[in-house]
């Protein structure tokens, strides 16, 4: 049987050391009346060639997004150094758990901590945790740590630019906790209007930039207006656009959380992905998730280990900051890995690349008769909404005939933008000879709808 | 030379790793971006180039005990064997390369593994209706938690707010359900180390939304009168929830649905052998009855004429816990164990695992009291009561463990039992790695008796010793550049 290795004689002895006959009789606490008779209804095991056979079959059911894919939306396609694979890919870190005993996981504990510093350095916050789940449940534990900051405050502000499962989640998050979620909404320039939202009875304000519309927002300006209301400042990130856009920290937010899917981790049809959550330090004790510290031993050497614990839920029990146990601690060391082998040279290069590109994309498409950029072309990082003439989905259609992925029908998550609004999204990997196969993809509908 | 420099230690201005080819568009204009825009100082990232790099994460790797080069019997943990096929299959292009906005036409093979891998839990479990979404075991908790609170609400039963839970249970169960809205009641064990039937009588009532249970429980015994606790609950209104942490003993051998079991989690990085990955990432799908089936999170893995598609427009679901569908790549792991082992391979699991564990409890009961001394499941708990008057206590044996070249057990959990080490051997160990198992317990045991120093010493074969946890909180020290 695979990966059992003891033999019909391992089994003999075995059973007879415990003292009884058959496998049968291991399960004697089991009645017998709840025993399941028969097989389950499973398919008899592959050998491992079989599994492969089939494994290339289902893969080769799915198109891949290598020959061009314009698709953003929260997730986007970057490159990683093949190092990032080699590493993350150790067994020693694959198949090692949560780090209970420090001195026999030192290896997972110093990578958590210089991911911690990382995250602290990217977002210019004063202390990171060791990972989330994701960004979207990041930014609901924000949530959460906020409201717990500013007890007696019951409105949660959230920006109708906060991706659109990130909002989801918090209102799931917040469903019974008495908390009360408004919706801000978004302006004709696509950026957050807080109008007078934000009151003495607001714990958080939750934002993104660039939002789901691509529009990078003045966040100095939101995180100004939070504080004045005496509310928590939750910025949502985009990891890359940090190589060149200012940081959350330095804007003057209290909470920067985000998707680490940027850095280095595969689309893989939405994950496993890992979330950014930093903060204040004088906020450390409220904060959700495992943090690493740096100590001693009995020898004055340097090591680390898991510090304030007690916030958490296998101490503190219904009292504890939040429920998380296992995250995504394998994901987040590819994330550490990538930042350290980008650099802030490299990550500026990456952020100027994707810029780029969408500028060169932006310039191209808007010169096209009937299609424009509904923010104009100064508004975006690396993803823009693109006003067709015809509906989203038929141009989709046209693209997918190309042999390419088109954009997200934007519409289908902000009705308000019309069935004709597409989002496009460029990175790095968005080569000169895609963007230009799409204008060409696009031409002949432009030309189509003017003459209709 | 020292080879335990930090990354930011090793940096140097002007190096790195990753750099991109030649930009085949216009350089950016940066000028075009609204004012204020830009980042006035870059971050502090370390600048290193690619053999540094390496040489810094293998070093690191190596301080690092995993199941890849040693015995991990890490209870409650379920630290099996993670074959590396499956790491294998989730970097195909078909797999890895694909976005979750594609139109579902574009991705029916990744949808027919997420409906493939629901069936088997179904299956598995006897609960029809599965989600893949949560992301770990204690989002599945949650989860389930909310779906119960949802069913009394629509039900008109708005009431029922206690969740009552045994004593052992992992912390992550009142964790989960203080932010469901629910309030946390403990129910006591009784002398055999199960469920107190009196108590729970005396806790369950008209208040009562859900009674929590993990089966087999951390004590690794398996709940004989479980169908009467089922029955009882239910005859109080109130749904039954398993946490399914130990899913792994009963395999093939029993269904939690027979057993009266409204909901569980499945944590897909125990049973189902994804790896642990240090803390992660693992994936906590949960399966319920089909009465509670419409309450469960968005999107939904739907078939239709045409094929599988992804719906987000679920009209009673609870919403959403987190981004996407679902741990896809941990999915895809458990597709792959779940179809090498087949329905035969699955029993054959917990029938090993459940002997692999009674051995090790008969081979070590004479050295180290074990304090339910029965058969049990597929994990087992003594502790250092016969140690106690040499002033062991159980992080004592738990350190000479390591130096002897074992990852410890897991340590004073459960709660019900003092100085507490949890057992789990899982199946894929082989009897030789269980007798060498066996005589270094068995060494320490002998070792508490003439030489207690040397298991207060411990560990010192490892990088560092025994760490000033204390100095960790009072001092706390979190990030290298924010304290030089």
């Amino acid at each position: 049987m695979p990966f059992i290795q003891n033999t019909d004689a391992d089994r003999a002895a075995m059973l007879a050391a415990v003292g009884v006959k058959t496998l049968e009789d291991l399960f004697e606490g089991i009645p017998a009346e709840l025993r399941h008779k028969g097989p389950l209804p499973i398919d008899a095991g592959l050998s491992e060639d079989e599994l492969w056979s089939e494994l290339q079959e289902l893969a080769s059911w799915n198109s891949t997004t290598t020959a061009g894919c314009f698709l953003g939306a929260g997730m986007y396609r970057h490159w990683w150094p093949r190092v990032v694979d080699a590493l993350q890919g150790r067994q020693e870190f694959v198949t090692a758990y949560t780090p209970y005993q420090p001195e026999a996981s030192q290896g997972t504990l110093t990578a958590f901590f210089e991911f911690q510093t990382m995250v602290a350095a990217l977002t210019g916050m004063e202390v990171a945790n060791a990972s989330m789940y994701d960004g979207s449940s990041a930014a609901a534990e924000a949530v959460v740590m906020a409201a717990n900051l500013t007890r007696g405050r019951d409105k949660v502000v959230v920006s109708r630019g906060v991706h659109p499962h990130t909002r989801r989640t918090i209102t799931t998050y917040l469903e019974w906790t008495g908390l009360e979620v408004v919706e801000a909404p978004l302006g004709a320039d696509g950026r957050t209007e807080l109008g007078g939202l934000l009151d003495d009875k607001t714990c958080a304000l939750v934002v993104q930039s660039p939002n789901t519309l691509g529009v990078i927002e003045d966040g100095a300006a939101q995180a100004a207006a939070a504080k004045q209301a005496g509310a928590i400042s939750v910025a949502c990130v985009y990891p890359i656009a940090l190589g060149l856009l200012e940081s959350p920290g330095a804007q003057g937010f209290d909470v920067a959380v985000g998707d680490g899917q940027s850095l280095g981790v595969p689309t893989a049809f939405g994950g496993p992905s890992f979330g950014l959550f930093a903060t204040r330090l004088a906020n450390v004790r409220r904060m959700p998730g495992r943090i690493v510290g740096q100590t001693v031993d009995g020898q004055g050497r340097r090591g680390f280990a898991l510090t304030f614990q007690t916030r958490e839920q296998h101490i503190r029990r219904a009292k504890a900051t939040s429920n998380i146990c296992t995250n995504n601690a394998l994901i987040a060391l590819r994330g550490a890995i990538y930042m350290a082998a980008a650099g802030p040279a490299g990550l500026r290069e990456v952020a100027e690349h994707c810029l780029a590109k969408t500028q060169y994309a932006a310039r191209e498409l808007e010169a096209l008769p009937g299609f424009s950029l509904r923010y104009g072309a100064g508004a975006s990082f690396n993803e823009f909404v693109l006003d067709c003439p015809v509906p989203a989905a038929q141009v989709n259609r046209a693209v997918d005939a190309a042999g390419m992925i088109g954009g997200f029908e934007i519409g289908r998550w902000y009705p308000e933008l019309g069935p004709n609004a597409l989002l496009l999204a460029f990175t790095e990997l968005t080569t000169r000879r895609e963007i230009d196969a799409l204008v060409r993809t696009l031409a002949p509908l432009a030309a189509a709808a003017t003459v209709a | 030379m020292n080879k335990d420099l930090l990354l930011y230690e090793k940096s140097q201005p002007g190096r790195r790793t990753l750099r991109l080819g030649r930009l085949d568009v216009p350089a950016a204009d940066l000028s075009a971006l609204p004012a204020g825009a830009l980042r006035r100082t870059p971050p502090d990232l370390p600048e290193l180039g690619e053999l540094e790099l390496v040489r810094h994460y293998v070093r690191l790797s190596k301080k690092n005990v995993s199941i890849a080069d040693s015995f991990y019997p890490l209870g409650s943990c379920t630290m099996k064997y993670n074959p590396v096929l499956n790491e294998a299959a989730t970097a195909i292009p078909g797999f890895n390369a694909i976005h979750p906005l594609q139109d579902s036409g574009r991705v029916q093979g990744a949808l027919a593994v997420m409906k493939r891998v629901a069936d088997a839990l179904a299956a598995v479990t006897g609960l029809p209706g599965v989600t893949l979404h949560p992301a770990a075991g204690a989002q599945g908790e949650l989860t389930a938690l909310l779906v119960a609170h949802r069913h009394f609400v629509e039900t008109g039963q708005k009431q029922r707010k206690m969740v009552l839970i045994p004593d052992s249970a992992h912390g992550t169960n009142p964790a989960s359900a203080s932010i469901a809205g629910l309030q946390a009641v403990e129910v006591a064990s009784g002398p055999d180390g199960l469920v107190d039937l009196d108590d729970l009588a005396a806790k369950l009532g008209e208040d009562t939304a859900v009674f929590m249970i993990t089966n087999p429980s951390t004590l690794g015994l398996f709940e004989t009168k479980i169908a009467k606790i089922s029955e009882m609950v239910h005859a109080a209104g109130g749904l039954v929830y398993m946490d399914g942490a130990n899913l792994n003993a009963i395999l093939g051998v029993a269904r939690p649905a027979d057993f009266g079991v409204d909901m569980m989690h499945i944590n897909l990085h125990k049973t189902f052998s994804t790896p642990h990955g240090g803390g992660g990432p693992g994936a906590g799908p949960i399966c319920v009855t089909q009465e509670l089936e419409r309450y469960l999170p968005s999107p939904r893995v739907v078939e239709e004429e045409g094929g599988l598609r992804l719906d987000y427009d679920t009209p009673y679901s609870i919403g959403m816990l987190r981004g996407w569908a679902g741990n896809f790549g941990v999915l895809l792991r458990a597709y792959c164990y779940i179809r090498r082992l087949g329905a035969e391979g699955l029993l054959r699991v917990a029938q090993n695992a459940v002997l692999n564990a009674n051995y090790l409890r008969v081979k070590l009961r004479g050295a180290f009291h074990v304090p339910y001394d029965r058969m049990c499941m597929h994990e087992f708990v003594c502790n250092t009561k016969n140690q106690r008057e040499q002033g062991i206590h159980a992080v004592d044996v738990a350190k000479r463990l390591i130096d002897l070249g074992h990852h410890p057990m897991t340590i004073y959990f459960p709660l019900v039992v003092s100085e507490a080490m949890m057992i789990e051997p899982t199946e894929t160990e082989a009897k030789e790695t269980l007798d060498a198992f066996v005589a270094d317990m068995l060494l320490i045991a002998e070792e508490a008796k003439h030489e207690p120093e040397k298991l207060h010493a411990a560990p010192v074969t490892t990088p560092v010793g025994r760490l000033d946890e204390g100095r960790a909180v009072k001092d706390p020290v979190l990030c290298y550049t924010c304290s030089h």
